[in-house]
């Protein structure tokens, strides 16, 4: 009695009241004919499609920086090796990890110079880092008009110039990694295996770094910096390793992202983004200051549930579209009950 | 100090200010629109935006920062004027009758926001941030769902066809600039609102006696050192959340002149930028997260918006596309926000190192 009453402040109300409502969800498709396999194949791509976004908040949560409202400086990064991948008429798996290898420099650079700028505006991390990243995507937007991109796929066909809001990679690298060894059980269900193995292979690298000595150096800098500068570990340094990981996982799931929904989204698209990865870490379990990958695994899985299962359901017995309103309270929801939350670990 | 260090030292200070004001004349020329245009422009976005950015002052004060939170306000005023297009009330009246609907809204929304940032201190800006978020689902939920099918809203006009939910723009005719033309003074080629302006003076007036009474001292304590005030016995959490309940209530009848003006309203999306529009405005005017005062107000509106008319044309003079000048201004935007939060939280931190070295020395 008493551990569950443990195991209940510790999980928090808000995620064990989205895990019974995510669970009737999943009881009440039956009845107003949502089929569950197809439902439950949805939730399974879109948890493989969005759990990279929500592993690159680890790194940053774990070393203090607080939540990565910033995600979207990655995100542009793995925008550019997208393009420019599409640009030079990569094709297929070469298309994709082309595109990985591109975006990668470009989120190394934006990640130090973003992780420096956190540096120095320690405690003011999160607004500041919400606001660098809109002002990285509005600039973003000019950029994409003027950059000498030339592959008619992605410019407006009449202006001959400036990339177009969404462009397809059907022919490129759509659905690579979900087709990989993919699994098709009935007619319905679809186990996207080498999406699912890709975000496996990424949580693991993840783990394995987080228990180097540079992670748990990370670590140390984000339970106690005081402590950690006297054991000889450089806060600054581990702070801007942190970032620069993270500004490269962003930049990795927005291709995930991309090869399974099929468009390069850019412009304006990202910059509601980090959002959606915020609030699923924390619906997962995580705290402004801790983070572990099984938070992440549940969260993705719980939040995409939500996304996946309440338009479907909801729409089929109210006939009514009330998803939109259910995903802005609960995710900002979810937000502001981890940031009104007292701090165990002292600062 | 030398006549050097301070200027240098002004320069600093108004680092946000000085390179505003450069971008700002750099883009006159390109949009080749005329001086009269633009300060007609501006008359006309000082009345119309002035009192959203006054509503940032108080929480400032009170060592809040910058009150994102201020879109709950601008919330309440729409439902307010929802209410007067429903029940018909034009004109002055109908505005009155919007602020009166919206106060005990806002002030509840004030209530419920500084509860919040007092459980959040010390993030109170990106937690005000999400909760706008999180209340505009709200808000849908309420004006989508439940009007006119709970609460009872009976005007087809603003009804959408299916017999609930309010439509997605609302034609604001019967108000639309009623305030604005209860007065006009015309001074030479240009047209002065001089009721907005009253108003707005009114709110100044309001501020500065405000400041100085007890509860204003009171916030400037709190905002100061909350440890120190607690200590002297100023209730702390209750002088926050009322420094956050007076900025929404503002924010409130700020929203219902902005869009007095503007003469419609997109139901679901005039509240989304407000906080935006009106952060950046008190930023460019030089104000930072704890220091602010009313000229930085009218500065800011001034600068920002003679920017943001001239930017789209002189984007398509420049480049031949208006989309650059468009997103350019958003960057800007965004980009001078970025900028005076890093520079304020540099400048705090190289004090305090300052200080903490001055500690040191003084033990040697």
């Amino acid at each position: 009695m008493r551990n569950l009453k443990q195991f209940i402040t510790d999980f928090g109300w808000p995620r064990i009241i989205i895990f019974i409502f995510l669970v009737a969800l999943f009881l009440a498709a039956p009845l107003v004919n949502v089929r569950l396999d197809s439902s439950l194949s949805d939730v399974i791509n879109r948890f493989g499609q969005n759990a990279v976004f929500v592993l690159a908040m680890v790194p940053m949560i774990q070393s203090g920086c607080g939540l990565n409202f910033g995600l979207s400086i990655g995100i542009i990064a793995g925008l550019l090796g997208a393009t420019i991948s599409v640009q030079l008429g990569l094709t297929g798996f070469l298309g994709f990890f082309g595109a990985l290898v591109i975006a990668t420099p470009f989120a190394v650079l934006f990640g130090w110079l973003y992780g420096k700028l956190l540096n120095k505006v320690k405690g003011e991390e999160m607004t500041i880092a919400m606001y660098v990243g809109f002002a990285g995507v509005m600039f973003m937007c000019i950029m994409w008009l003027v950059l000498p991109y030339t592959a008619p796929t992605m410019i407006w066909g009449y202006a001959g110039k400036g990339l177009r809001t969404t462009i397809t990679v059907e022919g490129f690298y759509r659905r690579v990694l979900n087709d990989f060894l993919a699994v098709r059980i009935g007619e319905n269900f679809v186990f996207p295996t080498g999406e699912i193995l890709f975000v496996a292979a990424a949580a693991f690298l993840l783990w394995v770094f987080m228990r180097t000595k540079t992670g748990t150096a990370i670590t140390a800098v984000g339970s106690n910096p005081d402590y950690a500068r006297a054991s000889g570990i450089s806060v600054d340094r581990m702070r801007t390793i942190s970032v620069i990981i993270s500004t490269i996982l962003g930049a990795a799931g927005i291709l995930v992202y991309q090869q399974s929904f099929g468009f390069i989204q850019l412009y304006t698209a990202p910059l509601s983004m980090p959002f959606a990865a915020v609030a699923a870490i924390l619906i997962g379990g995580a705290s402004v200051n801790k983070a572990s990958m099984v938070n992440v695994i549940v969260g993705a899985f719980l939040f995409q549930g939500l996304l996946t299962m309440t338009p479907s359901v909801i729409n089929s017995a109210l006939q009514t579209d009330m998803s939109e309103v259910v995903r802005i309270i609960v995710s900002n929801g979810i937000i502001i009950y981890a940031l009104t939350r007292k701090t165990k670990v002292a600062k | 100090m030398s006549g050097k260090k301070s200027l240098g030292r002004f320069f600093t200070e108004n680092a946000v200010v000085i390179i505003f004001l450069l971008i700002t004349i750099a883009a006159i020329p390109p949009s080749g629109f005329s001086i009269q245009y633009i300060v007609q422009e501006m008359i006309t976005r000082l009345g119309r935006n002035s009192f959203l950015v006054l509503a940032l002052l108080l929480p400032i004060y009170a060592g809040m920062g910058l009150n994102f939170g201020m879109t709950l306000g601008a919330m309440s005023g729409q439902i307010g004027l929802i209410l007067a297009i429903n029940f018909n009330v034009t004109g002055v009246e109908g505005l009155v009758f919007a602020a009166l609907v919206g106060t005990p809204i806002s002030v509840l929304m004030g209530y419920v926001c500084g509860a919040v940032l007092n459980k959040a201190k010390g993030r109170e800006m990106v937690t005000g941030y999400i909760l706008a978020f999180f209340i505009n689902g709200i808000y849908q939920f309420l004006v989508l769902y439940m009007m006119g099918s709970v609460i009872p809203i009976r005007s087809p006009a603003i009804l959408l066809s299916r017999g609930y939910g309010i439509r997605n723009t609302l034609n604001l005719e019967g108000v639309r600039q009623s305030l604005d033309n209860a007065l006009l003074l015309r001074l030479g080629p240009f047209t002065v609102p001089i009721a907005t302006a009253l108003v707005i003076v009114a709110l100044c007036v309001f501020v500065v006696w405000f400041k100085k009474t007890k509860l204003g001292q009171d916030m400037r304590a709190v905002g100061h050192d909350m440890a120190v005030a607690e200590a002297a016995g100023v209730p702390v959490d209750r002088t926050r959340i009322i420094a956050i309940i007076i900025s929404t209530v503002l924010a409130c009848y700020g929203q219902i002149i902005f869009l007095q003006n503007m003469g419609n309203m997109a139901t679901y999306n005039a509240h989304d930028q407000t906080s935006f529009f009106a952060v950046a405005a008190i930023l460019v005017g030089g104000a930072s997260v704890k220091k602010a005062t009313i000229p930085n107000v009218f500065i800011g509106v001034i600068l920002l918006h003679v920017l943001f008319v001239v930017t789209p044309r002189a984007g398509q003079n420049l480049f031949g596309s208006a989309m650059i000048g468009e997103y350019f201004r958003q960057f800007i935007g965004y980009g001078v926000i970025a900028l005076s939060l890093v520079l304020y939280a540099w400048r705090a931190r190289k004090d305090a190192a300052r200080a903490r070295e001055g500690l040191r020395g003084a033990a040697a």
